[in-house]
């Protein structure tokens, strides 16, 4: 199914979309304070934009002092190509252990590589322990955000899972309340759990030691009560040395929740005594990604989840609209490079405004990138591109003023975009929205009004 | 070929020229690093009392369960260290030792000298981190200079207590570790 089909079902529920816009708004709105308390927030971004520059141009030396300090430090490191032998190596080590039961904290990476089916297909008991990631696989459900995993339900729908699978009271929403029973729930599961595995955040070259970022803590309480850890990173996640951390702690949270550092920032250089730990460095289409001179950039990221907060087609289609693990601006610059004719339709649910660009921590150049994209797969499959470009046609290009502003204006004021355009009838995302009321100013006293 | 070989030269046969490591410059920090620095704790959702007032504190909490590696603070009836995190389930107060403070977000660091057993600070109910006031610094990159080359075997910068804000975005205190973080100044 096409990213506007599938925005189109979103859309269905017309005040759970609003509500899902008005709620990551409110994340980009934190995010945008936050970062103007620091005066040097633009010198940071640019450092950190050229630290990843470094690593890419040096992926191969990092890599190999990495691994030999991660081994120095008696961490196990293993290496995987694809999805498949990643998950090989993290059920031989399962296996060897005789683990019947895991528990797991936030790894997109894991969900790239569908950890968790494969597991479970081999009667392995996964327990994702982040509380948005336990209540969607509940339901069932990947994320539909990387930071913000059940960003897309209500109190309401959680309230109801967790009376069937916890038995808390029925029909009580209190969001204390239903976390704290799922609190209770997890703290049983990560008493009894032999082996956690959680993501990597940053890997650092120069010590071995690599970090992982959480509110919850639910990694840690995974990892200090197991006895072997299985840390499944990126191999594009490496730094240089430990100091450039600084940079890099210091944009990722107040970058994606608006908050100035999460409040557990773990370093792990080696096993506490008598434990394991084991390093998986997964490749899966990296290398092919760090070829490609125009996408390579896409590497750079930090996944802090800015660009679908402030993405106007994010907040209205949902993260299920993509259909891929990453979802809204990033993801569909990455997904097309795993695979171009399944995400075909991903470069096209953008407005290119480039507010996107403009909030990213490693000013990774995504707007530039999607189009990039938009010509590549225009080249390789002209009709598909020619009912994409109908679709874009019909909503927000067709009117001068929308294709005026969607410029550095658009970047500056998006929220303050009047609705018309954003909830055009016309426009594919905005489907299902009825007609809006015609403007009730010109475009200049608008912009008198909202400039910046 | 094995997969790391593979993976090495698929970097490498698109390697591009060499380029410089960039420098982290200094940047400016808060003039008052304590006042900052409470400031950045109780934004974090933790709070921040003195050492006069932490006995007062502590007994007003009532907390039988209590555990401490501190070297700051003389606290009696405690539990006694185990070997195994797994006994520290029902511990209700744990008393550590910070290393290092960044006054502009809060973050306190730790390492396993002063944890002893790394689960102490999620395990514990409630979570007690001393830190004397020559000991804030004013950023991450001040931090870093400080602990950039020191070997511990784990650290981590606790920032406040464990959070959530997973069900509509409704900020929760408590999710999986401990439910509130008190920073003794000493
Ligand atoms: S592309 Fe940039 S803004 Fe988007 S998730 Fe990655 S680092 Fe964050």
């Amino acid at each position: 199914m096409s990213h506007p089909s599938k925005a189109a079902e979103f859309l269905k529920d017309q005040a759970k979309s609003h509500w899902h816009d008005e709620t990551l708004w409110f994340v980009r709105d934190k995010r945008d304070k936050i970062s103007k308390s620091i005066p040097e927030w633009e010198n940071l971004r640019t450092l950190a934009s050229g630290l990843k520059d470094y690593v890419l141009n040096n992926l191969d030396s990092l890599l190999l002092d990495f691994e030999a300090n991660a081994k120095k430090n008696g961490i196990h490191v293993h290496w995987a190509v694809d999805a498949e032998e990643h998950n090989q190596i993290v059920h031989s080590i399962l296996e060897k252990h005789d683990c019947k039961a895991i528990v797991k904290s936030k790894s997109i990476l894991t969900e790239e590589c569908h950890l968790n089916p494969y597991l479970e297909k081999r009667g392995i008991e996964v327990v994702d322990t982040d509380l948005g990631e336990r209540i969607v696989q509940f339901l069932q459900q990947p994320p539909s955000h990387i930071v913000l995993p059940a960003i897309h339900l209500k109190k309401a729908d959680i309230s109801k899972i967790f009376h069937e699978k916890l038995q808390t009271e029925k029909g009580n929403e209190d969001p204390t309340y239903l976390t704290h029973a799922a609190r209770l729930h997890l703290r049983e599961k990560f008493l009894k759990a032999k082996v956690a595995i959680t993501g990597v955040n940053f890997g650092v070259a120069e010590t071995g030691e690599f970090v992982v970022c959480t509110n919850e803590g639910n990694a840690d309480m995974g990892v200090h009560l197991a006895d072997v850890h299985i840390a499944c990173m990126g191999i594009e996640k490496i730094i240089p040395r430990r100091k450039d951390l600084g940079v890099f702690l210091r944009l990722l949270a107040r970058s994606a929740t608006g908050q100035p550092i999460t409040n557990y920032n773990s370093h792990f250089r080696s096993p506490e005594p008598g434990k394991e730990i084991h390093i998986v460095l997964l490749d899966n289409g990296r290398t092919r990604q760090l070829a490609r001179d125009k996408f390579k950039n896409s590497l750079k990221c930090i996944r802090c989840g800015a660009c679908m907060n402030t993405c106007p087609i994010y907040r209205r289609s949902g993260g299920y609209s993509y259909g891929s693990t990453v979802p809204g601006p990033i993801g569909s610059i990455l997904s097309p490079g795993i695979d171009v004719k399944k995400y075909s339709t991903l470069p096209f649910a953008s407005t290119l405004c480039g507010s996107c660009s403009d909030v990213c921590p490693v000013k990774i150049n995504i707007h530039e990138q999607l189009y990039e994209w938009r010509q590549e797969i225009t080249k390789a499959n002209p009709d598909l591109a020619k009912g994409m470009s109908m679709k874009m046609a019909s909503g927000i290009f067709t009117s001068p003023l929308a294709y005026k502003i969607s410029g550095s204006l658009m970047r500056k004021s998006l929220k303050a975009l009047p609705k018309s355009i954003i909830y055009n009838p016309l426009n594919v995302w905005g489907k299902e929205r009825d007609l809006p009321n015609p403007p009730k100013e010109s475009f200049k006293e608008w912009y008198k009004k909202n400039r910046p | 070929m094995s997969s790391r070989d593979q993976i090495i030269q698929a970097i490498q046969k698109v390697k591009p020229d060499n380029q410089t490591l960039p420098e982290i410059p200094e940047f400016r920090v808060p003039e008052d690093l304590l006042a900052t620095f409470i400031l950045s704790i109780e934004g974090n959702k933790g709070q921040v009392v003195s050492k006069e007032d932490f006995s007062s504190w502590l007994k007003e909490k009532g907390y039988s369960k209590i555990l401490s590696n501190s070297d700051r603070l003389e606290v009696s009836n405690l539990q006694i260290l185990p070997s195994d995190p797994h006994e520290l389930a029902e511990l209700e107060l744990a008393i550590l030792d910070g290393q290092w403070a960044s006054a502009e977000n809060g973050a306190i660091w730790l390492d396993d000298t002063q944890l002893r057993l790394r689960a102490i600070p999620f395990i514990t109910e409630h979570l007690v981190i001393t830190i004397p006031e020559s000991n804030i610094l004013g950023n991450m990159h001040q931090a870093y200079d400080k602990i950039g080359a020191a070997h511990s075997s784990f650290g981590v910068f606790i920032a406040g207590p464990s959070k959530t804000a997973d069900i509509e975005q409704s900020l929760v205190i408590g999710a999986h570790g401990a439910k509130s973080l008190t920073v003794v100044i000493v």
